[in-house]
């Protein structure tokens, strides 16, 4: 059985004893435990229930690449799924949990897959793709159903993360990955040079394996040497160290992720977030991430109890942890006998250890002899025999590919496996970094002469230590300073023969996350699956949430047998960032809850939200939809807004629109040439409407264009799009017309703005207090003056969105509030209401007015719209005029605006119905056209719509059929998109 | 005639909506008043640019990533053809009649955008650390010497930044958004939310 040595434990403290519970039990670790290995001392071999066949299992690792032990940590808001025992500290009061299993973890009714599995080829290589292809519908309601109920992970947490996460940019000469020996080396050594080093290990400590392996270091012992080493580097001004942050990927540029876990080990914690990613700028980055043990392949592999040899001899070491009594240490290199000896020394049993080597001669295996400990080569395991925990091994003589031998059966409640070592290579794999097959060492390891690039073509990434393929302390430090025991060399081993029904592999466990066994590679070979990206989609190697760590390499070598290949003509699939899952809010940052995004607000924003504002996103601004006062709903409230504004007065606060200066003196050919029509004849102190095309003679955006100077011109563009049209206007500036003498600046945010809208609005302008004469003479219909108004600072621009009599006033920001506050005021006697968004359109829409984004869609031209009048047919260019001469852009057919009346003048056309060319019944329509903007006109008692139909402007008067559901239709007729003042006469007064 | 109207700074008029933060955040995030600001357009390089930057306010122009100051005057170099000068509000209209008169009919752009940002001065040892929870450039003490200026942007939106002194920098933004930056400072200067101990 697993239990807690009464000493040792290098990084617990028994001072600290630590409650927790796993699944309701409670039970009792210590500060400084993992999960993983709290679970343990607590003789909790069984962790949880495989992906597919529900079968039991155990721990099998120490750190990031453990494949089976995922539980959900926490409850409620602070519930997680599919948390690593073996990398999550333990805390007090923890809650944990297992998964993927039902109704309990010790009784699994789900496990009878596996027993089905036995009987037929059930969840094998290409199941999905095989069974579920007939008949169709059996699919949606029988097989998906019960995988989605059979197979799986962790369920999905329900309420609200309470946690707050952060980004965090730092820039560095040297970003080190991993605070082993070699992680460590680096940093002294990069650090001693005088660059800026940013040093990150994703465990809780440093040193890596320095404090397990017991290897001397400068006559120091491992973790004497790399506490003296991490003080050294402390020290250095120039250094920056972090434990639990983890390199999560590497990009192009010296762009890193890392991923840093600042408090899930004390959570709640005030002020603090629960992650931060780090978002490093590094020009070099050294790669010290180590070597990921691999597995054994043999029958039953999967067992609780099966574990890879290191850590074992981790949690004999760092957590005072025996995970067994009766061990048998199974392995194909010498590094596993350091856990034999490790484990001996802690008292257990070491029944043997077999070697699938003919010779195990190296100073290990001596030492591990000379202690007494029975060591069998050609020995293997030809299957693992128990249940929820293994019982006893059946083992026998390796031949090549068949097991010989009696049947012998060795008891035990502990199998250390060894077969090799992985170098972690994903950093340097996940910025193009190539791989290259050492057959010695019997691994993939990183290919110096094709490392990634920086932007100077030369490498900006190097791996040492284990990631580089250098196993051995005494590779990593000069021998003069290292006493360890020198290694004899690995032999490959990737399939361990079995006898009867096992024989095949079907229970030789490959990628134990996803339940791939051997005899699944091996099918997919057979199946034709060359590719080893083909394969890993069939089987599922290698694709769940540990990315294939303890198992890819082992899958990639059964492939490479099955097809006769050699490994490296398989190949790898590709390291994708990150290297463990990172938490979605790490990603997210601040941007959650009230800072999801920046909202803008005018200077008017607090009284509206005071008023009734029941607001719209307009672009990144919020603006009033309409203002409810008690007891109207949107409807009423709109409808009263438009009478209003149209009997007496109207409010509108317009400091949404967008303003772009453009100034200079070649400031009018500019124009001329963004514009569809002549701005450069605009005379000083007038407004002139203008449409912008895109380079394909799209119209883009829309706007008064004023002549505030003889150099000088105010554009105004829509509430969205001022960003956009300033971008697009210095794009030209800078990249095609940098002859040209202008100069822009987005002024948006500069002005309130106001419109006063009605035929009130003299009266309200007058009664505020203003400096100009405003009669009809002085300030005409698209005229613009300066003065003062109501005491502040303005600019009046007389241009009317809605048909009426209508001033747009702006002053400088700070001053807004001021001046919305005295209209209103000054209105009061003349019934002035403000009004929203909602009956601005409905106004602008019963004078015919387009609207970006309503009647434009990306693909309509001025001339569809029928905008003759503001496109010069005098320019010699403009931005989108050689375009709207394309044979497209003028061929009869093309949808043309209209105005639409609904047969039914109180039904309102929904927005967006097609118009169909005929109606027909159950079988698709040709469609002529769509509704673009529809309302209800409040002042003119019925339904106006206006909408885009083929030939629109040639067929005013006929009747079209509007699709508004299944055999559902309504009929409109086509008429002049002008329903209200079509003379003009009410602006004009 | 109605009485002349006072401007309200931005940051200074009702709050809608902004959540709550604890009292004693890491460094002191305090919008400033009303402030006069030009943007100028030309060629920085120029001699007649250099003396209208010095009518105006009565400084150099800045090399490229800094900024220059004296009392509350400044000049930030925002682009290779632009700059924002900071000078008293109520005298920002006569200082752009100068930079004008001043370049007569050298080509340039020098507008009145008083109105346009919000400015917040940020003091303590930690504003470059709090900032770099935002912005991409480097924010330590490396990267970042008293008289840097950035452009750049945190927070999902566009920034400009500068270091004064060694614990006194300011930081605009546009002032619509300038309730967005204000809550995202408080957040990321929250107690307990240190990075380096």
């Amino acid at each position: 059985m697993a239990e807690r040595l009464s000493k040792g434990g290098l990084l617990i403290d028994r001072d600290q004893p630590t409650t927790f519970t796993f699944n309701g039990d409670t039970l009792q670790g210590y500060e400084g435990d993992t999960v993983a290995s709290a679970l343990l001392a607590n003789d909790r071999m069984l962790v949880g229930r495989s992906f597919k066949y529900h079968r039991p299992r155990g721990i099998m690792a120490s750190g990031a690449e453990e494949p089976n032990a995922l539980l959900g940590i926490g409850e409620g808001s602070r519930f997680e799924p599919n948390q690593r025992a073996t990398t999550t500290e333990l805390h007090d009061g923890m809650v944990t949990q297992s998964q993927n299993h039902w109704p309990s973890l010790e009784t699994d009714v789900g496990a009878l897959n596996a027993w089905v599995a036995d009987k037929l080829p059930v969840f094998s290589a290409g199941f999905y793709y095989k069974t579920f292809l007939f008949p169709r519908v059996a699919w949606k309601h029988i097989y998906e159903p019960f995988i989605r109920k059979a197979a799986g992970l962790g369920k999905a947490p329900v309420e609200k993360d309470p946690d707050s996460y952060e980004h965090f940019h730092w820039h560095c000469d040297v970003l080190i990955a991993g605070g082993g020996i070699a992680g460590i080396v680096a940093a002294r050594k990069a650090a001693e040079a005088g660059k800026r080093v940013l040093l990150v290990e994703q465990t809780a400590h440093w040193g890596g394996r320095a404090l397990v392996d017991g290897d001397q270091i400068d006559g120091q012992s491992g973790p004497e040497w790399v506490a003296a080493q991490i003080a050294a580097l402390q020290a250095m001004p120039n250094v920056t160290l972090r434990t639990r942050a983890m390199a999560a990927g590497l990009y192009d540029h010296g762009y890193a992720l890392v991923y840093e876990r600042v408090s899930d080990h004390r959570p709640g914690l005030t002020g603090a977030p629960r992650h931060r990613l780090w978002r490093v700028r590094t020009d070099q980055t050294i790669v010290a991430t180590g070597a990921i043990e691999r597995p054994l392949t043999f029958a039953n592999n999967d067992m609780p109890g099966v574990m890879l040899a290191s850590a074992a001899r981790d949690y004999a070491t760092l957590y005072g942890v025996l995970p067994g009594r009766k061990v048998i240490v199974y392995a194909n290199n010498d590094d596993a006998y350091r856990t034999a000896l490790t484990l001996h020394q802690d008292g257990a049993k070491i029944v043997a250890v077999l070697d699938v080597r003919a010779q195990a001669a190296g100073d290990l295996p001596q030492q591990a002899r000379e202690a007494g400990i029975l060591v069998r080569t050609s020995t293997g395991i030809a299957k693992a025999i128990g249940g929820k925990r293994v019982d006893e091994v059946q083992i026998g003589t390796i031949q090549g590919e068949k097991m010989t031998g009696r049947e012998e059966y060795l008891s035990c409640d502990l199998v250390c496996v060894s077969g090799g070592w992985s170098p972690v290579v994903h950093l340097w794999s996940h910025c193009g970094g190539k791989l290259t097959w050492d057959d010695t060492a019997a691994m993939f390891r990183p290919d110096d002469s094709r490392p990634p690039t920086g932007g100077d073509g030369q490498a900006m990434t190097k791996c040492v230590g284990a990631a580089n393929g250098v196993l051995q302390t005494t590779a990593i430090l000069p021998d003069s300073m290292v006493r360890a025991p020198t290694e004899d060399v690995v032999q490959p081993h990737w399939f361990t023969p079995s006898r009867g029904k096992y024989a095949h592999g079907t229970k030789h466990f490959v990628d134990f996350q996803n339940d791939v066994t051997a005899a699944d590679v091996r099918l997919a070979a057979r199946e034709g699956y060359e590719s080893v990206e083909h394969t890993k989609r069939y089987t599922t190697l290698g694709m769940a949430t540990d990315q294939g760590k303890t198992s890819n390499i082992n899958g990639l070598a059964l492939l490479a047998g099955a097809l006769d290949k050699q490994i490296p003509e398989v190949g790898t699939t590709t390291f994708r960032p990150p290297y463990t899952p990172i938490s979605m809010g790490a990603i997210t940052g601040s941007a959650k809850g009230p800072l999801f995004k920046a909202v803008r607000q005018t200077p008017m924003h607090g009284w509206h939200d005071t008023n009734g504002a029941d607001w719209e996103p307009v672009g990144d601004w919020y603006r009033p939809f309409c203002y409810r006062r008690a007891g109207e709903d949107r409807h009423a409230a709109v409808n009263r807004e438009v009478v209003n504004a149209r009997r007496n007065v109207g409010l509108l606060d317009a400091s949404t629109l967008g303003k772009i200066v453009v100034k200079g003196p070649d400031a009018g050919k500019f124009l001329d040439l963004l514009y569809t029509n002549m701005m450069s004849t605009l005379k000083q102190g007038r407004c002139r409407y203008g449409l912008m095309c895109t380079e394909n003679g799209f119209l883009f955006d829309d706007g008064v264009v004023v002549r505030t100077g003889p150099e000088e011109f105010l554009c105004h563009t829509t509430s969205g799009g001022s960003d956009r049209v300033h971008a697009w206007m210095e794009e030209w500036l800078q990249t095609e017309w940098w002859d040209l003498k202008v100069a822009t600046a987005n002024v948006t945010d500069q002005w309130a703005q106001v419109a006063v809208a009605g035929p009130n609005a003299r009266k309200v302008l007058e009664d505020a207090g203003c400096d100009v004469s405003l009669d009809k003479g002085s300030v005409k219909f698209m005229d613009y003056v300066e003065g003062t108004l109501a005491g502040c600072p303005v600019r009046i621009f007389r241009i009317s969105f809605s048909g009426e009599l209508s001033y747009e006033i702006a002053t400088p920001a700070g001053y807004g509030m001021a001046l919305w506050d005295a209209l209103r005021a000054a209105g009061e006697p003349h019934g002035i209401m403000p009004y929203g968004t909602e009956a601005l359109h409905i106004m602008r829409a019963e004078k015919g007015f387009i609207m970006i984004g309503d009647e434009t869609d990306g693909t309509v031209t001025p001339q569809d719209l029928g905008l003759f009048f503001a496109i010069s047919k005098k320019k010699t260019d403009y931005i989108g005029k050689r375009a709207q001469e394309r044979s497209d852009l003028v061929r009869t057919g093309r949808k043309q605006l209209v105005g639409l009346m609904a047969e039914d003048p109180q039904m309102i056309l929904p927005d967006g119905a097609h118009a169909v060319k005929r109606r027909r019944e159950h079988v698709a329509m040709t469609t002529i056209g769509h509704v673009t903007s529809t309302y209800y006109s409040p002042i003119l008692g019925h339904s106006i719509a206006m909408g885009l139909v083929e030939n629109g402007l040639s067929r005013r008067g006929e009747w079209i059929d509007f699709s508004t559901g299944p055999g559902e239709f309504m009929r409109a007729q086509i008429v002049d998109p002008v329903f209200y003042d079509q003379a003009g006469e009410k602006q004009n007064v | 005639m109605s009485e002349a109207a006072r401007p309200v700074a931005p940051l200074h008029g009702p709050v809608v909506d902004e959540p709550v933060y604890a009292p004693d955040p890491l460094i002191g995030i305090e919008p400033t008043g009303v402030y006069g600001m030009i943007t100028l357009r030309g060629e920085l390089g120029s001699e007649i640019l250099e003396a209208a930057v010095d009518e105006a306010v009565g400084l150099k122009v800045p090399a490229a990533l800094s900024v220059v100051s004296d009392g509350d005057a400044r000049v930030v170099w925002m682009s290779l053809d632009e700059l924002l000068l900071f000078t008293d509000y109520a005298e920002t209209d006569a200082a752009v009649a100068r930079i004008s008169e001043q370049m007569g009919s050298a080509h340039h752009m020098a507008l009145n955008v008083s109105d346009a940002r919000a400015v917040i001065r940020l003091r303590g040892a930690r504003v470059g650390e709090v900032l770099a929870k935002g912005a991409p450039c480097d924010c330590s003490d490396h990267g970042f010497p008293v008289g840097t200026a950035r452009r750049t942007h945190m927070a999902g939106l566009a920034v400009a930044f500068w270091r004064l002194e060694p614990d006194v920098w300011e930081i605009v933004a546009l002032r619509s958004y300038a309730h967005h930056l204000l809550a995202w400072l408080e957040q990321a200067a929250q107690p307990g939310s240190e990075v380096f101990a």
